[in-house]
């Protein structure tokens, strides 16, 4: 076997997989920050020592095809669709892997590495078995593009003439299809390196490789929180959600159903890009009126729900914090842990089972919608719960796990019956014929209404945290949020930190307990000077390193409430948003998330859960015994399932 | 009983090489061994001077010294021979090797199928280090400290390569990894590591023990050295042989008994196919480079069996990481099984051609970079042989 | 104290790991440990073994299904790995691969009812200079013939029943 060239004397650091290999620091400091030159093509530019070439070309706008490589994830090299010249070597390098180290010079279209390309995309073809006509991805797969980029116009090394991998159907989030993978190992990146997980893996050996689940059981027995991250990230039709538009068009063709949809915030925020807007373009009124128009009866806002979470959430801290403080009864122990990520409350049950007690027992908002659409809005409206279906709009794949749920039926009957993505919604409008960007603009229904501004930001990672805050420091001192931060914008918790820390000062001066949990605790005092310790965590390798930190007794576990969202940068990031993802889209949709917030406080709409008049009736009229209250406990409230991680 | 015929190392004495390496300080060793010349002997052919040199100027809390004993290039067997007869002469050399990186810890990288050498390297070790030629103050030396441990291999080639290797050592698929950065920078543990082939340190310890001079002497200028070649297949003797580099084929022939062979592949199945009319070629590092495999082939032989055979391996060896090697030598296989059957259109075997040019440029490890090697100069040599079994219609 | 199977497993998976050390480097030194005492690596193991070096169950199997002499199920008491490559097979490879096909009666890949023999391929086992050649577990054995191959297979059944990995006698 031959190797490569030479290592040339002073050698820089590519962002590699392995923490062994890669982000330590170059050896030889001097390196550090330093400026090298490098020219890509006709243009020269100076870039840090440890660019990639891939990074400095987009630097001076000069395109280089790629495939494997993804912003979010740590460099593989395996794919070789982005090689290039670099002068002074024999071989084409990997422009993605390759770090400038010393003047370079780099071509990107020369005849060999043109053909390099395109005999890469043909060789990935005779392996790739689906016909784009039915696959999900028409139209958004990166192995189309490439093929066209490339004018791919027969099939030159063959195509599979039969599929040889079974489709795993098994989960209800995420289904497999192997005989459209590539191999380009994003998934695996993403499930070990990203959110570390760890179903997914490259298992056996040369031509025989394939990416599979531990001994290829199906994915519903992994301990898969079913994220869908990986579907995020692929970049053919390999990966996708398991779509249940079939039944709900069909249960909107039944005239005996009452079909309801509930939205949550973050799909408003990314829906646009399957209709070819800017990331970052809400699409909130206009998604309501496309969804009037596609059938739904009615159309109501998961953010009831959100601000109804702070409430039983808040309140069940409150009660925790007095236990724990004031009764000296850790039999609900500190931190509390949120629960609305559905792909967290499952990473829990599988590897920190011991630490259920910790998670709050509210049920996700898309569950506590479930439970009262199925009970007080039938009452309410005079409608047989067995007669309406109760769909949902998630940026998720994990709600569609949790909707199906043994013991997600306390309304007497399946609570949510379906669980949509913005990508499958997205498709349910393109099929009706409506043009989403053109439909006019229209509210929500009530009884549920508008939410506050609060519900909206559960979208983004620190946004509940944020929420919660809002409401507890008004609960607690008796004055406006606004004395303490401009705009009621709790910024310490905002940003997309892996894993954040934020304390919150209690005044010596506090307020009386607001009439709706007076009966639960007498006074204030008790929290009087104290310091509130939250945390912030997004992405299940965040949660690992918070979880680890709490077992080892660090700073974390000495927090008292702590927010968990299993995808990167919270909701909007989540697995059922459109395809692509990355850190600037997700950065996009955090500001048109924020800025609905904003615009609430402009237009004068509460921007505090605790103000949503619709939830402060639900306490008036059902929830008559108040927060965590016994009926509240029946509908809002969970339990959950020692799972661990063993295979069986 | 492999066949040898009179083997340097044989006449090496025993830790000559070692002495005379703590006698001179560390750069003193890099420079003996730069000076010599010697380019690895397990293919690539990196000046080892050069290796060890950017190893010891390399920052690492520690350093490390592999030895590639995963012989797995088919038709190569030279390495069991050294690791069978004289391995105190590759210890030895770890060890001289790790006084001049500084470095404390040595791996040999034992491949799985030999699992049954084992037991003698452990008892050199242990002998050695009674002797006090491993563990603290190497021979009275205070200070210098080194010893080694044997890791086996499970069965996979692409382990020879060395950051595959690596890999392998720290508990994963052997996959290779992006180059740069490299091992002596970067290698084992993120530390920087020395990755050398079994006959490599053997001579790095003759190096010592008898000079650079002496080395040098030997071989051609670009190509320094005795180098030892495993001779296989249809001749009469096949066994390890030892030749200057510079040596022509056919004298190689002369020696193993095949001089009626119609084509030699050097290098084995990543190497490159010699017809007998370039018998004169020499074997060296400037014209046809080897980690020591010479596999013979008779006049009665079917050179696309034989392309047949190295792509199967390619096929089920590749790592599977990068598309050109896991897909490429598929597409190769099936192209020379086409070929066989008198199937393949000219226009095919066109494209097959350019993609292995393609897999040469654009695979990730050397592996796949030599993986159509074979199968290219078969088709280049041996055209004569081939157009009668192409049909002359270009498919549609 | 009687302990059931399964903790005895453990037990002897935990003395394996301790003795190479609970690090992920000590992965392929483990798995092939086991892998000596029961033939196999098996489900139970792996996700053992991920779980005290703190990996993921299918990581050990991407690397257990990435070397050839790492077997996640049950082979036989004897593997033969007749080797397929170019020196052997110009040597007369195929004469032995059938000679062991019809004495064992079953195909490459296969391994015999009484679960006495595993029959595979292997890559070049370095004895290029005296092939054909076959392994047995560790051991080598070069210039095979038609008619040796019943004396390796009489040799392993006469060392069957014996504890552990025999040296096979070859009279």
């Amino acid at each position: 076997m031959r190797q490569q060239d030479p290592p040339p004397a002073g050698t820089g650091h590519a962002p590699v997989r392995r923490p062994s290999q890669a982000t330590d620091v170059p050896h030889g400091g001097d390196l550090i920050g330093a400026l090298v030159s490098v020219t890509i093509d006709d243009h020269t530019v100076k870039v840090p020592v440890g660019t990639t070439i891939l990074d400095a070309a987009r630097r001076v706008g000069v395109h280089i095809p790629t495939l494997c490589h993804h912003d979010d994830l740590c460099v593989a090299g395996v794919c070789r669709v982005c090689v290039v010249e670099v002068e002074g070597q024999r071989t084409l390098q990997a422009s993605c892997a390759y770090p400038i180290t010393q003047p370079t010079t780099v071509r990107t279209h020369t005849r060999q590495v043109r053909q390099a390309r395109r005999h890469i995309i043909d060789l990935l073809l005779s392996e790739h078995a689906g016909e784009c006509t039915t696959c999900f991805r028409n139209g958004n797969c990166e192995l189309q593009a490439l093929a066209k980029e490339y004018g791919v116009d027969s099939f030159r090394f063959g195509r599979p003439d039969r599929p040889r991998h079974k489709v795993d159907r098994s989960s209800h989030a995420v289904v497999r299809d192997m005989n459209k993978c590539v191999l380009c190992r994003r998934c695996v990146r993403t499930c070990i390196d990203l959110q570390e997980v760890g179903v997914l893996e490259a298992v056996g050996r040369g031509e025989a490789t394939t990416i599979a689940t531990y001994l290829d059981k199906p994915l519903a027995e992994m301990i898969c929180i079913n994220c869908g991250q990986c579907i995020n990230r692929c970049p053919t039709g390999a990966l996708r959600a398991n779509d249940p538009t079939d039944e709900v068009w069909a249960a909107i063709d039944d005239p005996t159903k009452h079909v309801v949809i509930q939205t949550a915030p973050s799909p408003r925020a990314g829906i646009g890009e399957e209709f070819g807007l800017e990331p970052g373009t809400p699409m909130t009124w206009e998604m309501n009126t496309a969804l009037r128009r596609c059938g739904f009866d009615k159309v109501f806002d998961t953010n009831f729900t959100a601000d109804l979470t702070i409430i039983e959430e808040g309140t069940e801290l409150v009660l925790r914090l007095h236990k724990n403080l004031v009764q000296g009864d850790s039999s609900l122990p500190l931190p509390q842990f949120t629960s609305c990520s559905p792909g967290w409350i499952k990473y829990v049950e599988h590897f920190y089972p011991q630490y259920l007690p910790h998670v709050s027992t509210c049920k996700s908002p898309q569950q506590m919608f479930g439970a009262l659409i199925k009970t007080w809005y039938a009452q309410l409206h005079g409608i047989d719960p067995a007669g309406i279906v109760s769909v949902a709009l998630m940026p998720c794949s994990a709600k569609k796990f949790e909707c199906n749920r043994p013991e997600m039926c306390d309304s007497g009957y399946k609570d949510v019956d379906y669980g949509l993505t913005t990508r499958e919604l997205a498709q349910m409008i393109r099929e009706a014929g409506i043009h989403l960007t053109e439909m006019p603009r229209s509210d929500f229904d009530d009884p549920f209404g508008t939410a506050s501004g609060s519900g909206v930001i559960f979208g983004a990672t620190g946004g509940v945290m944020e929420a919660a805050l809002r409401s507890v420091i008004e609960f607690v001192t008796g004055k406006k949020v606004e004395d303490f931060y401009a705009h009621a914008d709790i910024v310490p918790v905002r940003g997309f930190e892996g894993c954040r820390h934020a304390e919150v000062q209690i005044p010596k001066e506090v307020g009386p307990v607001p009439g709706l949990i007076r009966h639960l605790v007498p006074d204030w005092n008790w929290l009087k000077g104290a310091t509130l310790k939250v945390g912030v965590v997004h992405g299940t390798a965040n949660a690992r390193k918070v979880m680890e930190d709490i077992k080892a007794g660090g700073p974390f576990s000495q927090c008292h409430f702590i927010e968990f969202m299993a995808c990167p940068g919270g909701c909007l990031g989540g697995g059922g948003q459109p395809i692509p993802t990355g850190p600037a889209i997700r950065a996009a949709r955090a500001r048109a998330i924020y800025a609905e917030d904003a615009a609430y406080g402009e237009a004068g709409k509460a921007r505090k859960s605790h103000d949503n008049p619709a939830v402060l009736r639900l306490y008036q009229e059902f929830l008559t015994d108040g927060p965590c209250g016994h009926k509240s406990h029946h509908l809002l409230h969970t339990h959950y399932t020692p799972r661990g991680k063993y295979i069986g | 009983m492999t066949i040898c015929n009179d083997m340097t190392l044989a006449a090496i004495e025993p830790d000559a090489g070692l002495a005379a390496a703590l006698k001179l300080d560390r750069a003193g060793v890099i420079g003996e061994i730069r000076r010599s010349g010697m380019k690895g002997r397990g293919g690539a052919g990196f000046p080892t001077g050069v290796k060890w040199n950017l190893a010891a100027a390399a920052q690492g809390d520690r350093k490390f010294i592999v030895c590639n004993a995963d012989e797995g290039e088919p038709g190569t067997f030279k390495d069991r021979v050294i690791l069978t007869e004289w391995p105190g002469r590759v210890f030895e050399g770890m060890t001289i090797a790790g006084y001049a990186v500084g470095a404390t810890e040595g791996i040999l990288y034992l491949r799985g199928e030999y699992a049954y050498l084992r037991h003698g390297l452990e008892q050199c070790l242990a002998k050695r280090r009674e002797e006090h030629l491993l563990g603290n103050d190497i021979c009275g030396k205070t200070g210098f400290g080194f010893d080694v441990r044997i890791h086996m291999g499970a069965g996979a080639y692409v382990c020879g390569e060395e950051t595959a290797l690596i890999e392998s050592l720290e508990g994963r698929r052997g996959e290779a990894r992006n180059r740069p950065p490299f091992p002596v920078n970067t290698g084992l543990g993120g530390m920087p590591t020395i990755v050398n082939n079994v006959e490599t340190f053997a001579w790095a310890t003759a190096i010592l023990a008898r000079g650079a001079d002496w080395f040098k002497a030997i071989g051609t200028e670009q190509s320094t050295g005795p180098k030892m070649l495993s001779v296989s297949g249809d001749v009469e003797r096949p066994g390890v042989y030892e030749f200057p580099l510079g040596t022509p084929i056919r004298e190689v022939l002369r020696a193993a008994g095949g001089e009626d062979a119609k084509a030699v592949v050097v290098g084995g199945a990543s190497g490159q196919c010699v017809p007998a009319n370039r018998f004169a070629r020499t074997v060296s590092y400037e014209d046809v480079a080897t980690g020591g495999a010479v596999i013979v082939f008779g006049p009665g032989r079917n050179m696309l069996d034989v392309a047949e055979n190295f792509l199967e391996f390619f096929v089920d060896e590749s790592c599977g990481q990068c598309t050109p090697c896991r897909i490429g030598n598929v597409k190769l296989l099936e192209g020379v099984r086409r070929l066989k059957r008198g199937e393949c259109s000219t226009q095919q075997l066109r494209e097959l051609r350019a993609l292995g040019e393609t897999m040469r440029v654009a695979s990730k490890c050397g592996l796949g970079q030599s993986s159509p090697n074979a199968f290219l100069s078969i088709i280049e040599h041996f055209r004569r042989e081939i157009p009668s079994r192409v049909p002359v219609t270009v498919e549609a | 104290m009687l302990s059931t199977q399964q903790e005895q497993r453990v037990a002897e998976i935990d003395a394996i790991i301790e003795r190479h050390g609970r690090s992920r480097s000590a992965l392929i030194p483990i798995l092939q440990d086991v892998q000596r005492r029961h033939d196999a690596i098996g489900d139970f193991a792996m996700q053992a073994i991920a779980d005290r070096l703190g990996i993921h169950p299918v990581e050990v199997y991407g690397v257990v299904t990435f070397y050839a002499f790492l077997n996640e199920d049950c082979r036989g008491r004897f593997v033969i790995r007749l080797c397929r490559t170019i020196s052997c097979d110009l040597a007369g490879r195929d004469a032995v691969a059938n000679q062991l096909r019809n004495d064992l009666g079953i195909e490459f890949g296969g391994t015999t009812a009484d679960g006495r023999f595993t029959l595979e391929w292997a890559n070049c086992i370095g004895m290029c200079d005296q092939g054909p050649a076959l392994l047995v577990n560790d051991q080598v054995f070069t210039h095979v013939t038609p008619e040796k191959v019943h004396d390796i297979l009489s040799a392993c059944t006469r060392a069957f029943g014996l504890h552990g990995a025999q040296e096979v006698q070859v009279r």
